[in-house]
């Protein structure tokens, strides 16, 4: 008996320090991550205008009215858009680029730390650069945007508009900025996953005559599977809440063109202070990430199998 | 490892109180303002260590910028009870009333009547009118006033009279239609005719409010804010086309709907625009930018000879006292100085704001003067029985910018706005009953 | 043979010429901020050329004492080491004990951190805040006391990535080191300090930069949580000071850009002399991307 207790004892006090290691990381979190967490389920079944010390409960309406708010859509199709962008155009450019890397070993170096400086500066910098640098209007002639400037420049007139207030090109701005941003990343990761593929699969398929885009297909993207999956869900999720740069460079305009759901959020705090609203925003906008990352998990198996 | 733990702990803490000296806790002697006015920080500053050589109490501002941030601390400090013992409110009077039902605000009645009245004769009339509410007052509170002003502003146009002139224009525009005329001419120079910073919702909403009391009168805009009156009324199209001329007849920049004011102070002091719509704060911007500019000041010119125009004006900013503070006292004796004549001449020059003291109006400059000008046709938003409901106002201001773009009609725009407004009335009807 | 050749070379060049096309977009911004940080208001929009001709180098130092820089920019080190710090400490304490330890609730909890990352909080400013208060951190009347309470959250923003990160690279750690280890009779605290940390460095390189430029950027929780106390200089960080600056009514556009080099330059030299280290570590990260959820 005395046995089996002076085991059991001793296994716990294992678990027990086992259970230290983890024990800051817990405390810290649970006080500042749970608690806001379930406080914002809270709020988003309540009315509160911020200050009143009167939060009535409403049930869904907040949810029910969610639902039929263009706006709120909108904003999500548009992080949707900036997403896709990124998807594509900022870790094509990044696969690209690091493709070119790849073999050279004195540029390698360079172009590194290079490609990851726009990934360094803080949103606020990066938003008041590119926004002298696409802003539209002249004065007595010439161009006070540096593209607009460029662009006259060397003739093409007709391109040259007020990029972040023409309602076609708002977004589409705010995606190429943010993939400026972002691509440092991406390349990176791509890079480092090049360099663990085995040279001689290369030299395999020289031998046997493939063609470089062969060797592309059949060699580099299945072994590089896995970085593309992880940078993809890292794109997804930093994409999606992107909203400091839509501050600095439009603020949500022209009219809603460039809204995404996070700015939609504090809008609906301190605009129209409607905590209950925003909550619910939040909660809704959480449940569609978590939806994305679940279905990228499922693909990923899927394409383990693969 | 825990001793190395410990250690760098220890360490951490020596680091950080060796810079300290003093416990600060409510140190009886000092009072804390918080503010958002980024150019008048200086001038504050300056004026404490006055207040402090003459009385010995340490007045202690703390800017908080940009204002939406400011607005953040301050909801957030109301709900963990640590407000200071002065601040302001920035927001409309709906935020404010809620400030003072929730008990953060003091009632600042019965000090005004003091002595006769003395402080409150001190200010304009509309100064104080945007920190008063009446009695029967539609928040339901005790009637009083709970601000103290610090200057006056008012929002009017102002036109670069060198390139009017450049542009063979003789005289500014009387009415909106000869404003809307004179675009073409001041393109063929170059520039652009009319700019303001209408990528912030509250200056569009200013300036269509103004023309929404010339057109209607100011009974009607309150019967619609009250929801007796539709939004789809043919007065309120008429508010709209006003935008939808000005984008079809060129006389602003599609960039108009992002710009923030601050770049629209920009534009005018450096001649790319002839007119601006701003308010008198922009008296000292542009003298910074540009001490060269030769400009005048004139009102918005009238749509229609029914209603008179209203321009918003009032109070510029306002501070309220903590009604938890433990430092009233102090507190109201450091505002009753502020707002004497010698210290709102200071603060005057300092960055060109009218003073809310009417005896501090003399040696003003002179286009500072010319703002002055504009004060018998002043209303203020806080001064209204009936405020909109932000939802609605939302849909109104954003609605505004799709007409600038040229991606709504006025008829569109309308509708949107109207079917919020008949959500919100009902919403507001539900939750009564 | 000749023309295959000549096919090469072209195809070089022209990966060379992209190559150095999006180098020049990556740095072209910055350079555009030097040139126009040294320009005067009145020429900056006038002037057209690249490199202006005379260099007004007097507007860094006024940007500097006008912002007042120098204090905020050691407010930001002292957060971002400190943050940095405990969040090296407090994750790989976690990470090794999710990947190597054994007790019950071990995958409960790291599932938690997991989901944690995936499922954002916009709109918790408010009631943190709140909480911030109650428990004492926003009017202690000590300076640190404030700060820690900042630190702490900013601690818990970088915590989640931090220990999944390092948990995937404890777990493709070999374990004969460990157990050798073990037979010699280190503990689990022994192991961790003497094992685990000193072969997880790339990983924690990674950590360390990802975290540091997280602070370093980080602005709205600053001005949430920190109140100066009167009398004592101010515990704001950097980004405060460049959003005064920047909203400030008058636009001093060479100064505003003066500020934003003064803020962007500390963390590119960081970045400078911790490069390698992060190429290794992301490599390594990214290699074994598989294991990594």
């Amino acid at each position: 008996m005395s046995v089996l207790t002076q085991k059991f004892s001793e296994r716990w006090k294992g678990h027990l320090t086992s259970f230290l290691f983890i024990l800051p990381a817990v405390a810290i979190f649970s006080v500042f991550y749970i608690y806001p967490f379930f406080e914002t389920f809270n709020l988003a079944m309540r009315e509160w205008n911020g200050i009143s010390m009167l939060r009535p409960f409403v049930w869904f309406q907040n949810f029910q009215d969610l639902a039929t708010d263009t706006v709120w859509w909108h904003s999500v199709w548009h992080a949707f858009y900036i997403t896709l962008f990124a998807l594509t155009f900022q870790n094509a450019l990044a696969f690209a680029l690091a493709l070119a890397c790849d073999r050279q070993i004195k540029a390698r170096n360079f172009y590194r730390v290079i490609f990851f400086i726009p990934p360094i500066l803080s949103e606020v910098v990066v938003g008041f650069v590119w926004k002298w640098i696409l802003e539209g209007g002249m004065q007595g002639g010439y161009h006070y945007g540096l593209l607009n400037h460029f662009l006259s420049s060397v003739g093409l007139h007709q391109l040259v508009t007020d990029w972040l207030s023409n309602p076609k090109t708002a977004l589409t701005c705010i995606a190429v900025v943010h993939s400026w941003k972002g691509f440092g990343w991406g390349f990176i990761m791509f890079l480092a996953g090049l360099q663990t593929i085995d040279r001689e699969l290369y030299e395999a398929a020289w031998v046997d005559g493939a063609s470089a885009w062969r060797t592309f297909w059949n060699v580099t993207v299945p072994m590089m599977l896995p970085v593309i999956i992880v940078v993809f869900i890292l794109t997804i999720l930093g994409s999606m809440q992107a909203f400091v740069l839509i501050l600095s460079m439009t603020n949500e305009g022209p009219g809603y063109h460039t809204t995404v759901p996070v700015t939609r959020i504090l809008f609906a705090m301190t605009g129209t202070k409607q905590y209950g609203y925003a909550c619910a925003m939040g909660v809704t906008f959480g449940a569609i990430l978590i939806g994305l990352s679940l279905t990228l998990k499922k693909m990923q198996g899927r394409m383990k199998q693969v | 490892m825990k001793k190395c733990v410990l250690a760098g702990l220890t360490a951490w803490m020596i680091f950080f109180t060796a810079g300290c000296g003093n416990v600060h806790q409510g140190d009886p002697n000092a009072i804390t303002v918080w503010h958002w006015m980024a150019d008048r920080h200086e001038a504050f500053l300056q004026l404490a260590e006055r207040y402090k050589e003459k009385t010995g109490v340490a007045v202690n501002f703390q800017l908080f910028t940009p204002s939406d941030i400011y607005s953040q601390k301050i909801t957030a400090a109301a709900q963990a009870g640590i407000l200071p013992d002065i601040f302001g409110i920035l927001d409309k009077t709906s935020v404010i009333a809620e400030f003072i039902k929730s008990g953060f605000v003091l009632n600042l009645k019965d000090t005004f009547a003091e002595n006769d009245s003395e402080w409150q004769r001190r200010f304009f009339e509309k100064a104080l009118a945007v920190n008063a509410f009446e009695k029967g007052n539609t928040y339901g509170l005790e009637p009083g006033i709970y601000g103290v002003p610090l200057d006056m502003t008012n929002m009017q146009m102002v036109y670069n009279k060198k390139l009017l002139k450049d542009a063979g224009i003789e005289m500014p525009p009387s009415t909106f239609d000869e404003f809307v005329a004179m675009a073409p001419k001041l393109r063929a120079i170059g520039v652009t005719p009319f700019v303001s910073g209408w990528g912030e919702l509250w200056l569009i909403d200013c300036f269509s409010s103004n023309y929404a009391f010339n057109i209607m009168g100011e009974d009607k805009v309150m019967a619609t804010y009250r929801g007796e009156v539709p939004y789809t009324d043919p007065d309120w199209i008429a508010v709209f086309r006003i935008f939808q001329v000005m984008a079809r007849e060129d006389v602003v920049d599609q960039g108009i709907v992002i710009k923030r004011n601050k770049f629209a102070e920009q534009d005018f002091a450096l001649g790319r625009a002839a007119f601006a719509f701003n308010g008198s704060w922009c008296v000292n911007v542009y003298h910074g930018m540009n001490p060269d500019l030769d400009y005048g000041v004139l009102l918005p010119p009238p749509v229609s000879k029914r209603y008179p125009l209203f321009i918003w004006g009032g109070a510029g900013s306002s501070f309220v006292i903590n009604a938890h503070s433990s430092k009233q006292d102090k507190s109201i004796m450091f505002l009753q100085w502020l707002t004497e004549k010698d210290q709102q001449k200071f603060l005057s020059e300092a960055t060109a704001n009218l003073p809310a003291n009417r005896y501090a109006l003399a040696d003003l400059p002179p286009e500072l003067a010319d703002f002055a000008g504009g004060m018998e046709h002043l209303t203020h938003p806080t001064l209204w029985p009936v405020e909109e409901d932000a939802v609605v106002k939302e849909k109104f201001t954003k609605g505004l910018q799709s007409i600038l773009i040229g991606e709504k009609t006025p008829q569109q725009v309308a509708q949107d706005i109207q079917a919020a407004k008949t959500r919100q009335v009902e919403r507001a009807g539900a939750r009564r009953r | 043979m000749n023309q295959y050749l000549l096919q090469r070379k072209f195809e070089n060049a022209a990966v060379h010429v992209l190559l150095l096309l999006v180098a020049a977009t990556c740095l072209f911004p910055l350079f555009w901020m030097l040139r126009s940080s040294v320009m005067t208001q009145e020429t900056i929009f006038t002037d057209q050329s690249l490199v202006p001709a005379t260099m007004h180098f007097g507007n860094y130092a006024k940007a500097w004492t006008e912002g007042q820089f120098s204090r905020y920019l050691l407010n930001s080190i002292i957060y971002t080491v400190t943050v940095v710090a405990g969040i090296v400490l407090v994750s790989s304490w976690a990470a090794y004990a999710f990947s190597r330890l054994e007790f019950p609730g071990r995958r409960f909890f790291y599932v938690i951190f997991l989901l944690a990352m995936m499922i954002p909080l916009p709109g918790s400013f408010v009631p943190l805040t709140v909480l911030m208060t109650k428990i004492g951190f926003i009017n202690a009347p000590y300076v640190w006391v404030r700060q820690a309470g900042y630190v702490l959250c900013m601690i818990n923003v970088g915590l989640s990535l931090s220990i999944i990160l390092l948990k995937s690279f404890f777990d493709q750690t070999p374990l004969d080191l460990e157990d050798a280890a073990r037979i010699d009779g280190c503990n689990k605290m022994g192991i961790w300090r003497h094992v685990a940390m000193p072969l997880a460095r790339p990983a924690l390189a990674v950590v360390i930069i990802f975290n540091a430029l997280n602070v370093w950027n980080e602005y709205v929780l600053a001005m949430l949580l920190l109140n100066d106390i009167p009398g004592e200089p101010t515990i704001m960080p950097l980004q405060r000071g460049v959003m005064v600056f920047a909203n400030a009514h008058n636009v001093e556009y060479p100064l505003l850009m003066a500020g934003l080099t003064i803020a962007a330059v500390p963390i590119i030299i960081v970045y400078l002399f911790m490069q390698k280290h992060i190429i290794t570590g992301l490599a390594d990260g990214a290699a074994k991307g598989k294991e990594l959820l």
